[in-house]
């Protein structure tokens, strides 16, 4: 099954086959089960439904008015004028593309990273279950947490890390080193769960497919590149989707560590500053919307591009 | 305890296909019937629409004589065996065993009681308090056992309760499952794939063959008197050999030569208008050696000579096996049974002729032998429909 | 293997795990070192203190706004994993075992929602929250926690219950069970395991969250402790708030080690179950 939502919106009405129409009536077992699945589902689907669709549409309908907390009594339909201020703002632009950036780097070191560890914590023979238990630390820290550490260690006169640049240097000033510093915070923190995807993935890949590969004369990097990765694939590209996605949010590295200041705000904290700072309600709607436009967009390109399959989609409760 | 019918029960898939197909099976009190056929025949859908774990899409099931399609499982008393037991882990062998009886609010003096009666039944009384990842297969295969007489049910079903178990225990698990339910007299439906199984334990048998019902009979009159090509086929161990034959001048004329036809064999064929190429089936111990048969019993029968391509000597008798030279039987029917035995891959198998001689044959292997037919004892299918064109049997002339 | 495997390669694969091991706990300890210096020290760049004091840590619980966002850390983080993980157990067992109608709506709205922009929601939440009086409460974070948790908790569940052998629910049947009956008293035992782990994932999860946290927050009634860390301007107005966060933010990693040091298998379980089956 793909993500596309008509297609699930299509599946659901298909499930009562039509060979089933006008036969027997289902038996109390059948019945019963059907009821006991929609009353179990109930509550998700409401709270799930309740606390994002609302507030999404809520939040379309919010875009389209002109919305300044300071000034609730100048409330009134704006149509699409906020989107146009947003679209034609050098602010939007320059943080759409930091977060792009971010984005895009963070995850191909992830991937690069995360596939090394996987393979040692794969292959490793000895302290296995050490490395496996250390490394879920980054995954597990507060984010707000490593983010102060990273601060601290790159503030002058009081990092380790700042304490080995030259005297004077102050990298979290700087746009290109402030980035370069929220990458490194994000690939600290995203690697190990990256690199548990991928190992799940690596141990779908049967030993003997490899020691076959070896007799019949490939080395290492021709095992990994011609049998293990096409062969993790599936885990490879759930892996990418997902911390793609999660990675276009990037907020709390950014927060704590730069503020957004000098260049260095993303999208979600471009947001975050026109509700909170700016108090326009409007415009940070139409901010909203239009992150929300563009995850929708990097999925659906997902899914078309490499025909990812949504995880747990598969055989559901075949019987 | 309850007779179960089946009366004309279909269960049609969402695909379209079907899983029974016009299955009517009237199953007495105290009966012990088993369902056997390939995989994917429609015996395990029969059994879980018994069951009440799969819908009737047709039809209609009735327990006791009251009809039952509409009820929940839990609601028509009766019990199953699982192929992989299906004990729950996180319980003791006493808590398996308790457990239906804890839902049917059985009173707590009452179900110690029942289970430790039960367990004594099956031998399981020292195992009460382990857990079931702890057992061997076969106290494992018990407990399930033990979870179905507990509650004394209306029948019991069992689904293929012994396939998961080796050789050696399956064949004592046979005699105790065939003891018990003596012992019980509840009506029991067994599914397997097995057809020793099904010879050694069943009243009655019911064959089937993609969804629908091939021959219903005992053990005895299955073998004897197989409906088609299929039931022929499948039962009997080793199979029944099976060769291509021409009706001529009141003989039938063989690869193996020309054999001779007894009266019966040919008033049925008569009656039955039968075609002139047909399928003559021949089960290997209706050959003998012709040194060994006495001279009044030979001029019943017809003899061939042939080369012993393999002998397998056995102790208690011989299993010669001889080429068969030009072609094969050819039949759907044959083709399915090949396909399930996964014959169908193995070279030359099909162009054998199994033979079971008495130990006292001098047959040697790469030498030519003479071996004696009972033709008394042949039956002569349809190749099209895979009828038996010599069953005495009305009731399965048209399956 | 290990007692087989020559020596030099030992050291080899010892060395690559001593690098990761490294490369995991070194910002960890950095900011344990900060938490333990002394208000001279912490600026000296040091990463070993070089005199070492508890007073961070006894300074920031005279700080109200911390206690109280401790406070409020744990009370949400539990109420939301608790209420996630009930709900989640029930949809997941139904997606897993059950036939019906909207099965597959249901699988598609989560996997949706696990992909959301948590950011797209602050705006109109802020707005809906004051609205309707949930601004700076409990139930304004726990709500958006648990729709946030609860895909999550959704697909590791069912894939944990896609590993119970289905024949024992149908043996349950047999054995007389409703299908509730069959839920209770087979599934649930089995699936113990598996709804722990997910409260373990859920509860990171929650505790771990600042977007929300900062939004829909604004006084200690219910500001959580990211938040509060975030705003520490220190014990007294003139004190460097440094070794005050250092502190906080080492009180906010115990539980999360304690976790990951007991529960590390069931961890990794529970994070590749749902990927890698898809």
């Amino acid at each position: 099954m793909t993500l596309d939502s008509g297609a699930l919106a299509a599946a659901t009405t298909k499930q009562e086959p039509s060979h089933r129409a006008g036969k027997q009536p289902l038996s109390e077992g059948k019945k019963a089960e059907r009821r006991l699945g929609l009353w179990l589902c109930a509550p998700a689907a409401i709270i799930m439904v309740a606390v994002t669709a609302y507030p999404i549409i809520y939040a379309i309908w919010l875009s389209l008015q002109r919305y300044d907390l300071r000034f609730p009594a100048e409330r009134e339909f704006a149509g699409l004028s906020n989107y146009g201020a947003v679209l034609t703002s050098a602010y939007w632009w320059q943080a759409f593309l930091i977060t792009v950036i971010i984005t895009v780097v963070s995850v191909a070191i992830e991937f690069v990273l995360g596939l090394a560890l996987a393979l040692v914590m794969h292959r490793t023979i000895v302290g296995r279950g050490l490395t496996r238990t250390v490394v879920l630390i980054p995954y597990g820290i507060v984010t707000v947490v490593a983010a102060f550490s990273w601060q601290f260690a790159w503030t002058p006169d009081k990092g380790y890390l700042a304490a080995m640049l030259s005297e004077g240097s102050a990298p979290l000033t700087g746009q290109a080193s402030a980035i370069a510093i929220i990458i490194l915070a994000e690939v600290w923190k995203t690697t190990p769960f990256m690199a548990l995807l991928l190992m799940a993935g690596l141990a779908l890949v049967p030993d003997d497919l490899l020691k076959a590969a070896q007799v019949d004369g490939a080395g290492a990097w021709q095992r990994l590149t011609q049998i293990i990765l096409p062969m993790m694939k599936p885990a490879i590209l759930v892996a990418l989707l997902f911390r793609t996605l999660d990675a276009f949010r990037v907020f709390d590295n950014i927060y704590i560590l730069t503020q957004g200041s000098n260049g260095t705000g993303s999208v979600s904290m471009l947001g975050y500053d026109n509700l909170f700072k700016a108090f326009n309600l409007g415009i940070g709607s139409a901010i909203s919307v239009l992150i929300f436009v563009a995850v929708a967009l990097i999925a659906l390109l997902f899914i078309k591009i490499f025909g990812a399959a949504a995880p747990g989609s598969e055989p559901t409760g075949k019987r | 305890m309850a007779d179960i019918v089946l009366d004309h029960v279909y269960k049609r898939y969402p695909d379209g296909t079907l899983g029974a197909d016009d299955v009517n099976i009237e199953i007495a009190d105290g009966e012990f019937i088993i369902l056997v056929g390939p995989s994917g025949c429609g015996k395990s859908t029969t059994l879980n629409m018994i069951a009440g774990l799969e819908d009737i899409s047709e039809g209609e099931l009735r327990i006791g004589g009251a009809r039952v399609n509409e009820k929940a499982p839990k609601d028509r008393d009766i019990a199953m065996v699982f192929q992989s037991y299906a004990l729950y882990p996180h319980m003791t062998v006493r808590e398996n065993m308790a457990f239906p009886l804890k839902l049917a609010k059985v009173d707590k003096a009452e179900i110690a009681r029942k289970v430790e009666e039960t367990a004594q039944i099956l031998d399981l009384t020292q195992h009460l308090d382990r857990k079931p990842a702890n057992m061997s297969g076969g106290q494992r295969q018990r407990v399930a056992m033990g979870r179905a007489i507990v509650r004394s049910p209306k029948a019991f079903l069992m689904d293929e309760p012994l396939s998961n178990l080796d050789a050696k225990l399956r064949v004592q698990m046979r005699t105790m499952v065939s003891k018990l339910q003596q012992r019980l007299e509840t009506t029991t439906v067994y599914v397997t794939h097995d057809q020793t199984e099904a010879m050694t334990l069943g009243d009655r048998i019911v064959v089937m063959k993609s969804g629908v019902v091939q021959q219903i009979g005992s053990p005895q009159h299955l073998y004897d008197e197989p409906a088609n090509l299929f039931v022929a086929g499948f039962i009997g161990s080793p199979a029944m050999n099976f060769l291509p034959a021409t009706l001529e001048n009141g003989s039938l004329r063989t690869s193996l030569g020309d054999l001779g036809m007894p009266d019966r064999v040919r008033r049925a064929l008569e009656a039955a208008d039968a075609p002139r190429e047909v399928i003559v089936g021949i089960r290997p111990e209706h050959f003998e050696d012709a040194g060994v048969v006495e001279d009044h019993v030979r001029a019943r029968g017809s003899v061939f000579t042939a080369e012993v391509d393999v002998l397998e000597s056995m102790g208690s008798d011989k299993f010669a096996y001889f080429k068969i030279e030009g072609e094969q039987a050819m039949s759907d029917d044959l083709a399915e049974l090949a396909a399930d035995a996964g014959t169908a891959d193995v070279p030359d198998s099909a162009g054998q002729l199994v033979t079971r001689l008495s130990a006292t044959s001098q047959a040697r292997e790469g030498e030519r032998s003479e071996v004696w037919v009972d033709t008394d004892k042949i039956q002569i299918f349809d190749p099209h429909s895979g009828a038996n064109l010599t069953s005495k049997d009305p009731a399965t002339a048209n399956a | 293997m290990t007692a087989t495997a020559p020596a030099n390669k030992k050291i080899g694969w010892g060395l690559i795990n001593l690098l990761v091991i490294l490369y995991a706990l070194i910002p960890v300890l950095w900011i344990v070192s900060l938490s333990f210096k002394t208000a001279d020290t912490i600026t000296d760049g040091n990463f070993i203190p070089r005199s070492w004091t508890w007073s961070n840590y006894a300074q920031i619980f005279q700080i109200n706004l911390f206690t109280s966002a401790l406070r409020n850390s744990i009370g949400i983080a539990l109420i939301s994993t608790v209420i996630a993980v009930v709900i989640g157990t029930m949809a997941a067992y139904a997606i897993a075992r059950l036939d019906f109608p909207g099965k597959k709506a249901l699988v598609g709205v989560s996997l949706l929602i696990a992909m959301f922009p948590q950011i797209s929601l602050v705006s109109p939440l802020f707005d809906i929250e004051r609205a309707i009086g949930l601004f700076d409460t409990w139930p304004g974070l726990i709500l958006p926690y648990i729709t946030f948790a609860l895909p999550l908790a959704i697909y590791t569940l069912s894939a944990f219950f896609r590993e119970i052998p289905w024949e024992l629910e149908k043996a349950a049947k047999m054995d007389g069970a409703t299908p509730l009956q069959a839920f209770r008293s087979v599934i649930v035992p089995l699936a113990a395991p598996g709804v722990f782990t997910t409260a373990i994932l859920v509860f990171i999860f929650c505790w771990n969250d600042f977007l929300f946290a900062v939004s829909l927050t604004s006084t200690s009634r219910s500001q959580t402790a990211t938040v509060a860390i975030s705003q520490f301007t220190g014990a007294s107005q003139f004190a460097e708030p440094t070794g005050s966060i250092a502190a906080a933010a080492v009180l906010l990693t115990i539980p999360i080690i304690i976790f990951v040091l007991f529960f590390q298998r069931r961890i990794v379980a529970g994070l590749t179950s749902g990927a890698v089956k898809g």
